[in-house]
């Protein structure tokens, strides 16, 4: 090595490079539900996903390079397989899994040149709301236990503020979906109405036996996105009543744009 | 038995680009998690049976008899609920038809133990398959797959631990129910109508062979495989008929384009008491006609 780059310089660049890489993409949010947890990210490409299954009960959703997140996808449902078939289905957790991400993304970015320019969110349905359970993972293995909603790629923290004011717990679907659409659409953020075809949609139901995930597309979505709009101002009531009646919940809720900043 | 796959080599293979086969995934990452990996040499086997001088392994539970059946509108698999360990019953409620995917169902027969293991790594390879690829395998392509997971019990075949899977499935392309089967060494084999496996079968596939009409509805082709293993307990000491006193009754599993439904014991029940109840009056089963009536 012709010159001498300190740690923390070398470390530095990494992340800014990663941090631009990412920026560079949409962003994507995952948001819980009554009956389980949704996933939307803008994705032009019905067959290049940007959410996916992992495990019967758990789903992995990522912004940032293709190939790179696919790769990490690929090594999970490895991983996760591997574990039930070692053991039992059920010893297969979304801790686990994130756990296991933070260690791969850790290591990749402290001993390669290049790091992922990714960001990821392992989410698991529970028995009930507050039992659902989400990691988010970024580029340097940082790991933060998310509740209620996350945000994730370059504007994260702005697309989060839009969520926070429309989010509150038991949100219907619809709701949901209109939260994240509001959020995703939020002024910067996109290049004006969103539609069906723009939308990658996927949620992990709860009440599904044995494997919860099932993608929400064609036909099913222009109905969820037109009650979603339509009943914007009815959500909106919703969640006011919602709030009026946990409002110590929500105070309760830790900020999602805190585990950003490596 | 077996590391904790946590380690970094795991991961380093987790993380290289590969195929979809989760077998395949195994064999180069963590082999000894494999069925075939485990000994299966003459010291590893238990005694023959006290003086039998059978077989090794003949003491082992064994799975017994399954039928299968097409119908206008897919396919049926039906076992019985006993595994037989040489001359002792091992177990009278083992399940032994499973659903393997949203539109195919598998039957084992012989080793029970390998059977069962069979069947878990044959579940999580087509639905491996289909979360890597985001579709499913097609009917063909299952039954291969699985057709090269027996040829991989080969070696204990030899040695005397023999499984036997019988494949049924719904093919979506050609919109109807089709059945497969296989020989130790991982021949695979399409059957056409109806189809049985197992020490009870030879009984079961007369029986069916009387039974069975082309496009029967979904009752009716349950009630034939019922009669079908019925005829096989009657005859054959390893196959279980219906166990009215404990409710113990055949596991029926029906694949047609809705997908895979396994039959509530009660559902199951009702078909079985049936066809008890008509052999209390015939207990050779139905009569067929001496020649085929001319219109």
């Amino acid at each position: 090595m012709p010159f001498y780059v300190s740690p923390e310089q070398a470390m530095k660049d990494k992340a800014d490079y990663a941090r631009k890489g990412i920026a560079r993409g949409r962003n994507s949010v995952v948001v819980t539900y009554d009956e389980g947890i949704l996933f939307v990210a803008p994705n032009p490409s019905s067959a290049l996903h940007k959410v996916s299954e992992i495990y019967d009960r758990i789903a992995f959703a990522a912004v940032g390079r293709y190939n790179e997140y696919e790769n990490l996808r690929v090594a999970g449902v490895r991983f996760a397989d591997t574990r039930g078939y070692q053991y039992a289905r059920e010893d297969v957790t979304a801790r686990g899994l994130a756990n296991w991400y933070a260690q791969v993304l850790g290591s990749i970015f402290t001993e390669s040149n290049k790091p992922y320019e990714v960001e990821i969110v392992v989410a698991e349905v529970g028995d009930a709301q507050d039992a659902d359970q989400m990691y988010r993972i970024t580029f340097d293995g940082s790991v933060a236990d998310e509740h209620g909603f996350v945000a994730m790629g370059g504007q994260a923290e702005q697309v989060a503020r839009v969520l926070k004011e429309r989010y509150a717990a038991s949100l219907t679907i619809d709701a949901a979906l209109g939260a994240a659409i509001a959020a995703l659409s939020s002024p910067g953020n996109s290049d004006g109405e969103i539609n069906a075809t723009q939308l990658e949609v996927a949620v992990l139901a709860r009440g599904r036996a044995h494997r919860a995930f099932r993608r929400i597309r064609g036909a099913r979505l222009e109905e969820l996105l037109g009650q979603a709009r339509s009943g914007g101002g009815g959500a909106k009531a919703a969640k006011d009543t919602e709030a009026a009646g946990s409002g110590a919940d929500d105070a309760a809720q830790p900020s999602p744009g805190d585990g950003t900043a490596p | 038995m077996g590391a904790d796959y946590l380690g970094g080599q795991f991961t380093a293979a987790c993380l290289k680009v590969g195929t979809s086969s989760f077998a395949d995934f195994l064999a180069g990452s963590a082999p000894d998690l494999l069925p075939g990996a485990r000994p299966t040499g003459p010291a590893a086997l238990p005694a023959a049976g006290p003086g039998a001088g059978g077989p090794p392994g003949a003491d082992l539970p064994h799975g017994t008899t399954i039928v299968a059946a097409d119908f206008a509108g897919g396919v049926i698999m039906t076992g019985d609920r006993r595994s037989t360990a040489g001359s002792m019953i091992a177990q009278r409620d083992i399940e032994k038809v499973f659903r393997s995917d949203d539109f195919s169902c598998v039957g084992i027969s012989g080793v029970a133990g390998l059977g069962l293991e069979l069947v878990r790594l044959f579940q999580l390879e087509l639905e491996h398959y289909e979360k890597l690829e985001g579709r499913t395998l097609s009917l063909e392509g299952k039954a291969n797959r699985l057709a090269a997971f027996v040829r991989g019990n080969l070696g204990g075949a030899m040695q005397g631990l023999v499984v036997v899977p019988l494949f049924a499935g719904y093919d979506e392309e050609i919109g109807k129910g089709r059945i497969f089967s296989y020989d130790a060494a991982g021949g695979r084999y399409e059957e056409h109508k109806y189809y049985s496996i197992g020490s009870g079968s030879v009984f079961a596939r007369g029986s069916l062979k009387k039974l069975y009409t082309e496009g029967m509805a979904e009752g009716a082709a349950i009630t034939v495989c019922m009669q079908a293993l019925y005829d096989a307990a009657d005859d054959d000491s390893a196959t279980g008929g219906p166990d009215l006193t404990r409710r113990i009754y055949p596991v029926v599993a029906v694949v047609t384009e809705d997908g895979f439904r396994r039959l509530t014991d009660d559902e199951a029940g009702e078909y079985a008491q049936a066809v008890v109840a008509e052999r209390m009056e015939s207990p050779g089963g139905p009569i067929a006609p001496l020649r085929q009536a001319t219109t």
